[in-house]
């Protein structure tokens, strides 16, 4: 009876411990992770390719060109070399579109001031705005949209000097675990289009008159799905000369 | 009938001046191409100056650019609105150059109907036609494959752009000379016609040629009240639907139908009131150098 006495008084005096401990662990809220931890996390899961070759689908969706699917060879080396080419025919590519891996704003990270804008109300991703400090920079504002539960860009709009906004959506598969997208689709603005008829001698088909209400779409998108990914077995100078 | 149409072929090949033709197209088709080997860049350039604002243009998109099917293409839009002197050089000269050289009512001797031999005559510069037009062919689509190489075909057209895959080219242009040679032959019949009335083939040559430059000028203008009225109705509206072969279909997205004509309802539409023409000219002329007193 002491013997039970003593071993419960015991027990019950170690309980409240032991929930304090608990309650300390889990029942205080985790103190959420700055802007520059999230990026610095993006950025070292980005750092993780030094280099890939990807095959490719690329789709042209502008107003004014019709354009057939596109079988194309990505080539990347760090710190932002890119090159997109066609296997066998021709693409038409946006400007702007050579920075879709956004390294060059990853590269130089410290040249930009971070703004936590919080999260977004459907999707829940962490959303943060880069500031270039340097005035001359040729990007004015990035926004990034981030799933920092698995550290990962998934929508990326780039407000540039010269060449307008353009935006970047990725959807992630199996090679989410190295930043590499499955999918992505960049939207971007068109200019006008416009050929003289001096030069052209069109043959006025009917078509002319249905175009006219479409041109007036200034947005243009591409889009590309990837596969076969060759991660880090490097890639020669040659590709990018 | 074919040893009578072998004549007329004999008569045609024979003349010094027929040749002229073939050689004013090997020259072009020849200066065409080597000034877009040496200086093509600053062409497509000018050509996509407008986009330069939206898209990315390495050399190796321009090189792939001007390929084969591209420069056959300039050539041809260049070309087509100069062959109609070369087809009607011949065509003017059929009836009047017989009436210049006086062996005209000698001809009529033979046992056939006037009509017969009118038919002969214009079936003769039919063929000179479809000659001329292989001619070029082959050096503008064949030389140009040899040179530049084959890739996508880009069609600029004033108010977008046609990409049709390599492998979906051939059959268009193909389709794109058969045409054309109904095209010309629009044109061959006016001369023809015109050569009837013409003691001198030098009238219907430049009467057809003026007529030709004319309609020309009025189908590319751009003016309302002309493209509601006249202008559906003129040949050279007309001849240029060769073009219609390489305007594709596209889905919703923008991505190229293989083996689509953006109208062929309307290529078809053309092609019908060219073959009105051609009836129309040439019944015209039967009717007039039937009924015409030949003199020479």
């Amino acid at each position: 009876m002491n013997y039970f006495l003593s071993y419960g008084c015991e027990n019950l005096c170690k309980f409240p411990c032991i929930c304090l401990v608990f309650i300390f662990y889990f029942g205080t809220p985790v103190k959420a992770q700055t802007a520059e931890e999230v990026i610095t996390q993006v950025r070292t899961k980005i750092e993780k390719v030094k280099d890939y070759i990807a095959q490719g689908k690329l789709k042209t969706n502008v107003a004014f060109i019709k354009a057939p699917v596109a079988h194309v060879k990505i080539y990347f080396r760090e710190p932002n070399k890119i090159r997109i080419q066609n296997v066998s025919g021709i693409s038409f590519i946006p400007k702007g579109f050579i920075n879709i891996n956004l390294d060059n704003v990853f590269t130089d990270i410290s040249s930009y001031d971070l703004i936590d804008v919080g999260r977004d109300k459907n999707s829940g991703l962490r959303i943060i705005k880069l500031l270039p400090l340097n005035d001359t920079s040729e990007v004015v504002l990035a926004t990034l949209y981030i799933d920092d539960t698995k550290m990962l860009i998934k929508k990326a709009q780039t407000t540039t000097r010269d060449n307008g906004t353009y935006e970047l959506q990725m959807t992630y598969g199996k090679y989410a675990n190295y930043s590499l997208a499955d999918k992505i689709i960049f939207t971007f603005n068109t200019k006008d289009y416009k050929l003289p008829k001096g030069i052209t001698f069109d043959y006025d088909d009917g078509s002319l008159k249905d175009k006219k209400n479409k041109l007036s779409e200034k947005k243009g998108k591409v889009e590309i799905d990837y596969s076969n990914y060759v991660i880090n077995q490097g890639v020669p100078d040659s590709v990018f000369q | 009938m074919w040893s009578l149409l072998n004549i007329e072929l004999l008569k045609i090949f024979r003349r010094p001046r027929t040749y002229i033709a073939f050689g004013a197209i090997a020259a072009i088709v020849f200066l065409v191409q080597l000034a877009l080997k040496f200086d093509g860049k600053s062409y497509v350039d000018l050509l996509l100056g407008n986009l330069n604002g939206s898209f990315e243009f390495p050399d190796e998109f321009k090189h792939k650019l001007l390929n084969g099917y591209l420069i056959c293409f300039i050539i041809l839009t260049a070309l087509l609105i100069q062959m109609p002197l070369l087809v009607a050089l011949i065509a003017g000269d059929s009836i009047a150059g017989e009436a210049n050289m006086g062996t005209l009512r000698l001809s009529l001797t033979k046992p056939v109907s006037r009509t017969e031999y009118l038919m002969l005559k214009f079936l003769a510069s039919v063929i000179y036609t479809i000659i001329l037009l292989t001619w070029m062919a082959l050096l503008a689509l064949f030389g140009s494959m040899l040179i530049f190489g084959t890739n996508d075909m880009v069609v600029l057209r004033s108010t977008g752009i046609d990409q049709i895959p390599a492998s979906d080219v051939l059959w268009r242009y193909l389709a794109a000379f058969g045409y054309a040679a109904v095209a010309l032959t629009t044109v061959a019949a006016l001369a023809f016609l015109l050569s009837v009335f013409a003691e001198n083939s030098i009238g219907p040559i430049i009467a057809t040629m003026s007529i030709v430059v004319v309609f020309t000028i009025l189908s590319e203008m751009n003016i309302s009240f002309y493209d509601d009225t006249i202008k559906p109705w003129l040949f050279t509206t007309h001849m240029v639907a060769w073009k219609g072969f390489f305007y594709v279909k596209a889905t919703e997205d923008g991505v190229t139908i293989p083996g689509s004509i953006a109208n062929l309802p309307a290529i078809l539409k053309s092609l019908v009131i060219l073959f009105g023409y051609i009836a129309t000219f040439v019944f015209a002329a039967v009717w007039v150098f039937r009924k015409k007193d030949i003199l020479s």
